[in-house]
């Protein structure tokens, strides 16, 4: 592979290998032939590139292979931990480095408000742990940045503290805090937390469908994707898509649209809503805000409300999914979203199914994308969603008054729902996003770049349905008015 | 009668929606409501063809155009109903 692909980081460009020759096997039926074969195909020779040895790189390769091809079946999280790509980073918090100098001022002693900074008798600051609380203050007062974090990134990365430690200091996800977003598995330096995938299953869908003639398989792209493979048009990436045996490509945009038409129309009966789009954070409500459940819209995901109305017209349809997102792995194992969603993908499994078959999406011609309106193609990033509501409402002539606040990043959301459970202020419509940024933001994203949110918004304007009215009534709903 | 009309993104772009309008009418237009659904369909493989993408009662799938629409709603739908 010559060409330079756009990986943020080398820990997303290693698993992306690692499926793309699980891929390359299973397509030529002889994945189970060569499972033993492909970490040395990925790391040859003898020399170490990332580890002790290259024993352990290939050991550790296997370990991925088996996530690759569906991972760990009696574990029901869709986020896994590699217990021996674990680095067991130190977890010691704020700590004194060797940099500190032992200096006069000690401003680190004057700011740090549980007297936690003592000295020796050399002047250097020590950190009484009995008494810290972690703020890091004095980290951001020292002169030479002296008292560094020590904090796992994966712990760091998981706002909603699903992360822990085993006995052997390596990484353990509690299943009932976690909520799939992947925030983990985007920022692990090591890699060692990854996501399921579900890579075999589409292949199969494809293989066994006989050229779509047995059934059809249609693949749905989050909006998202116009941010992705930007070193190619999007025309060419669904001509892409297509040459990998999908019987045709549709935007997940469109389920987006009817979710904003019925969602306006639920605000309208109800006066409150939060989101449901995201999965991630309408598990977050559940794990951790029961008693708000009752606000949370009764609409499905863009996702689920696209693969229904597909199954509906072509009721023998295999409806893969493909977008930015880890939490729509999980999302689409619930007993209310199986029905119609048979398979998930993410852009960097897509990204690996491409060059499994050495796909050159840039030499390819350019197919076309248009099923939805710009309302629903912004659903992709923060505040889209709530752009689409308030479109809705004007599209039902409603004079219901909007006070929406778009809450992206699990953080941000947090402070929505705690308002809202202590009957704060905090608008009518919580538009919930789990990921900073919105979906662009996601951890199956390739790329997670400033111009994504742009690339978005360009595409939005580039559609061809101007209204969300415009973009469903090819779908015979508008009679439901 | 099972009409359905290609709402994939070549025929969208084609102008699917201005044909579910025309059979919509149409329809009305001769009492044929009892008759006739009308139903979507995400692609039927003949993206190049011109026309919008139109299958009767999974037979042979047509190019309907906003200018031949007349002609083949009056033979292929009013004369089988």
């Amino acid at each position: 592979m010559s060409k330079t692909r756009k990986f943020d980081t080398k820990v997303q460009h290693l698993k992306y290998k690692v499926l793309r020759e699980v891929a390359r096997h299973a397509w030529d039926g002889t994945l189970q032939d060569n499972l033993y074969e492909i970490p040395k195909t990925i790391v040859p020779g003898k020399e170490a590139t990332m580890r002790c040895c290259v024993y352990k790189e290939r050991a550790i390769l296997e370990e991925r292979i088996k996530i690759a091809m569906g991972g760990d079946k009696s574990n029901p999280n869709v986020i896994e931990v590699i217990d021996i790509a674990c680095d067991e980073c130190p977890v010691g918090g704020y700590e004194v480095t060797e940099a500190c100098r032992g200096c006069l001022a000690h401003r680190c002693e004057d700011v740090c408000k549980r007297g936690a900074i003592s000295f020796d008798e050399h002047q250097k600051a020590h950190i009484d742990k009995t008494k810290c609380v972690e703020c890091g203050q004095c980290a951001k007062v020292c002169p030479y940045t002296a008292i560094a974090n020590h904090k796992r990134p994966c712990i760091n990365a998981c706002k909603v503290k699903a992360i822990g430690m085993n006995e052997d200091f390596t990484a353990k996800i509690d299943n009932e805090k976690c909520i799939s977003c992947g925030a983990c598995v985007y920022q692990c330096p090591f890699g060692a937390i990854t996501d399921k995938s579900f890579i075999l299953d589409a292949i199969d869908f494809i293989k066994n469908s006989d050229c779509n003639r047995n059934y059809k398989v249609y693949a749905i792209v989050a909006p998202s994707i116009s941010s992705q493979f930007t070193y190619a048009k999007l025309g060419q990436v669904i001509t892409g898509i297509k040459e990998l045996g999908f019987f045709t490509v549709v935007e997940t945009a469109l389920g987006a649209d009817i979710v904003a038409y019925y969602e306006s129309k639920e605000l309208i009966e109800k006066g409150l809503l939060t989101s449901s789009c995201c999965p991630a954070f309408v598990t977050y409500i559940e794990q951790q805000f029961p008693d708000l459940k009752k606000y949370v819209s009764h609409n499905l995901s863009p996702m689920a409300a696209l693969g229904k109305y597909i199954k509906e017209t072509d009721p023998d349809a295999k409806v893969v999914f493909i977008g930015p997102c880890t939490a729509k792995k999980m999302e689409f194992q619930k007993p209310g979203v199986k029905p119609y969603i048979d398979c998930v993908l993410t852009f960097e499994e897509l990204q690996a199914l491409f060059d499994s078959k050495d796909i050159d999406i840039t030499t390819l011609p350019e197919d076309v994308l248009d099923n939805a309106s710009y309302f629903g193609r912004i659903f992709a990033r923060s505040g889209g969603l709530s752009d689409a509501v308030a479109q809705g409402l004007k599209e039902h002539g409603s004079d219901f008054e909007l006070k929406a606040v778009a809450c992206d990043g699990i953080e941000a959301c947090r402070v929505a729902l705690l308002k809202l459970s202590k009957n704060l202020p905090v608008g009518n419509f919580i538009e919930g996003m789990a990921c900073v940024g919105g979906c662009i933001g996601g951890a199956g994203c390739l790329t997670h770049g400033e111009k994504n949110k742009s690339e978005v918004d360009k595409y939005g304007e580039e559609a061809h349905e101007k209204t969300i009215s415009d973009a469903i009534r090819v779908l015979n709903l508008k009679s439901d008015k | 009668m099972l009409i359905e009309i290609c709402i994939g993104s070549s025929c969208h772009l084609k102008g699917s929606h201005d044909m579910i309008e025309l059979f919509e009418k149409a329809i009305a237009d001769n009492n044929l409501q009892n008759d006739v659904v009308l139903a979507g369909s995400f692609c039927m493989g003949c993206c190049s063809q011109e026309g919008v993408s139109v299958k009767i009662d999974d037979g042979e799938i047509f190019g309907v155009t906003k200018e031949n629409f007349n002609d083949f709603f009056k033979t292929k739908v009013l004369d089988a109903v």
